[in-house]
């Protein structure tokens, strides 16, 4: 998709990459490594075989693999992703039972107008002015980069722009969570358990939850494409390494194969966690294995 | 398919009849929050209308003396690294938010209306062919998808506008052909066929009118998503080129003296936040006046 579209554009992408004072000959070389003098449908042929392979092609300002270039990068989103919803997942579940149980209150509507309005919040925003909070004006958290090595130190680093990509999704989970509670709150078995005379606290979060909280689960599936696209700014925010930092540099550098080779790593994460999603929404809920 | 309902039961797009004016302020006033998007989004409008006539400074102008100036009664929201005023570049930057919204949208919106009806009203291959070519699109997460364009196109103000427009095409199509499709086999529309009806007519008096109401909201509530990424492309680098002023842009210059000065991220931010939930609310309340059924799964 990406290649048609390279093609689409007018301009030559080996006299872009030279520059305008390469000679023609150079160009013509790029051009021929690069396999652009032949048709369109052999290019993409090639590029189709080669990733097939697992090569990506080379990088054409270092010289190195492409796959090699971005698969150093993956963990580092990959990490800050699942810090992210770890975030989520720790303020929102609660914060959602909260509001389911104790309908109404003040809390539960603070809750319902805060998470409208955080999710709106674009998450660039969120991360520039949470490092302007935490990290430049109270120094709780250090600003930028990842630290050096060290469980600790690492996760000392990971934290805040962890929570710049996933305070967003508190208020989304907590919103879904208190949805789903409320439904299974009125079901016949936790009405049983209340006849049981079951303390309060034990339906909710021995009963009602573990049911309660299978939407979520295919909500971070879906949601992968939002993570991905907070953890691109968050890792430009706080200058951490990532496919985001990558990509953003090799657009603004023109590295086209670096480029195509963040896109289809991305593409590839956000399709494989939509599947994994299904999976374990299967795993843990019968009824929707028969949609599978 | 709850969406799919809706504008049989309602028939033309409302607020024609009469009262209906009325009506919607009676509602509008449950909504305290859409009230203050509905504030929100008339103050942007309008400062991005009037914003020659009502910038104090030009918002290009360099003052060499006064770089980084915190907040004063000169320079409301201070300086940025160059001496500009950033209040003028937050008010002239909510004119480039706001040109293109527009601008993508109504490209979206008239392009995704029309293949949405040609998907929903043609023929069987047609329609197959044109999904896949939705979902193909929608496949990438969004801003890796803009990035991948905007390496191609170059940064630039139009390339914003294409890449906004590209990605929201398909989501509009896709709610025009799953409406054009439950109409399709309609009564009305059976009987305008019998009468020999040719599909200009069908499409363009029949149909038209009752996709466009619930697209317009659809569209209303977008409008922050597309101003989210005008402006992150512009904060990348990406997105509109200096000078001009845009939100994104006025973070960008900010952010790398954040410890020196914050209040250029401060203040550049704060337009991003409330513009975002202005039209949230806003959207979220005309939804809920005009279409209660129209909810997105959340």
């Amino acid at each position: 998709m990406l290649h048609v579209m390279i093609r689409a554009v007018p301009g030559d992408p080996a006299s872009i990459m030279l520059g305008p004072r390469a000679s023609a000959e150079q160009r013509e070389e790029l051009r021929h490594r690069m396999r652009l003098d032949e048709p369109a449908h052999v290019q993409l042929g090639v590029y189709f075989g080669n990733l097939a392979r697992g090569d990506m092609g080379t990088d054409v300002v270092s010289g190195r693999q492409v796959t090699t270039i971005v698969g150093e990068q993956v963990p580092h989103t990959l990490t800050l992703i699942f810090a992210s919803i770890a975030w989520a997942v720790i303020l929102g579940i609660p914060l959602g039972c909260y509001s389911a149980v104790r309908r109404n209150t003040l809390i539960d509507r603070i809750t319902g107008v805060l998470s409208v309005s955080v999710i709106a919040i674009p998450s660039f925003v969120m991360a520039l002015y949470s490092l302007l909070i935490f990290a430049v004006a109270l120094k709780w958290l250090p600003a930028t980069g990842i630290g050096d090595e060290g469980f600790l130190e690492r996760a000392r680093y990971l934290i805040l722009p962890a929570f710049a990509v996933g305070v967003s999704w508190v208020g989304y989970i907590a919103r879904v969570v208190r949805a789903s509670m409320l439904e299974v709150l009125g079901e016949t078995h936790v009405r049983m358990n209340r006849a049981f005379g079951l303390p309060e606290w034990r339906i909710v979060f021995r009963y009602a939850l573990p049911l309660a909280i299978l939407p979520t689960v295919t909500l971070l599936g879906v949601g992968m494409a939002y993570l991905l696209s907070a953890a691109v700014f968050a890792e430009v925010v706080f200058a951490r390494p990532g496919v985001g930092a990558l990509i953003v540099e090799a657009v603004g550098s023109r590295n086209y194969p670096v480029v195509m080779g963040c896109v289809v790593v991305t593409t590839g994460l956000f399709v494989v966690a939509t599947a994994l999603a299904d999976i374990i929404n299967a795993l843990l809920d019968p009824r929707a294995r028969e949609g599978l | 398919m709850s969406a799919t309902e809706t504008t049989m039961t309602d028939g033309v797009a409302p607020g024609e009849e009469p009262g209906a004016l009325k009506q919607f302020w009676r509602n509008l006033r449950g909504e305290p929050l859409g009230l203050i998007g509905l504030v929100l989004v008339l103050l942007l409008v309008l400062s991005a209308i009037f914003a020659p006539w009502i910038v104090p400074y030009n918002p290009n102008e360099i003052l060499v003396g006064e770089r980084l100036a915190a907040p004063s009664a000169a320079h409301w929201m201070g300086t940025d690294q160059l001496g500009r005023d950033v209040l003028s570049r937050v008010i002239m930057g909510g004119r480039v938010a706001l040109l293109v919204a527009l601008a993508s949208l109504g490209a979206a919106l008239s392009i995704g209306l029309l293949l949405g009806l040609l998907a929903g009203f043609g023929p069987r291959w047609l329609d197959n062919g044109l999904l896949l070519i939705f979902d193909a699109v929608r496949s990438f997460p969004v801003i890796i998808f803009a990035l991948a364009l905007v390496a191609l196109l170059g940064p630039s103000l139009y390339s914003v506008i294409f890449v906004v427009a590209v990605t929201s095409i398909p989501i509009y199509a896709r709610i025009v052909r799953t409406q054009t499709l439950a109409m399709r086999n309609n009564e009305f529309i059976l009987a305008e066929r019998a009468m020999g009806a040719g599909m200009a007519r069908i499409l363009g008096v029949h149909v038209l009118p009752n996709v466009l109401g619930p697209l317009l909201i659809l569209a209303s509530m977008d409008v922050p998503l597309i101003i989210t990424l005008e402006a992150g492309l512009s904060f990348l680098g990406m997105g509109v080129r200096p000078p001009t002023p845009s939100w994104g842009t006025i973070l960008n210059d900010g952010y790398s003296y954040i410890r020196n000065s914050p209040w250029p991220v401060i203040f550049g931010g704060l337009p991003i936040v409330l513009a975002t939930l202005g039209f949230t609310f806003m959207g979220e309340a005309l939804r809920d006046i005009f279409d209660p059924k129209l909810k997105r799964d959340l």
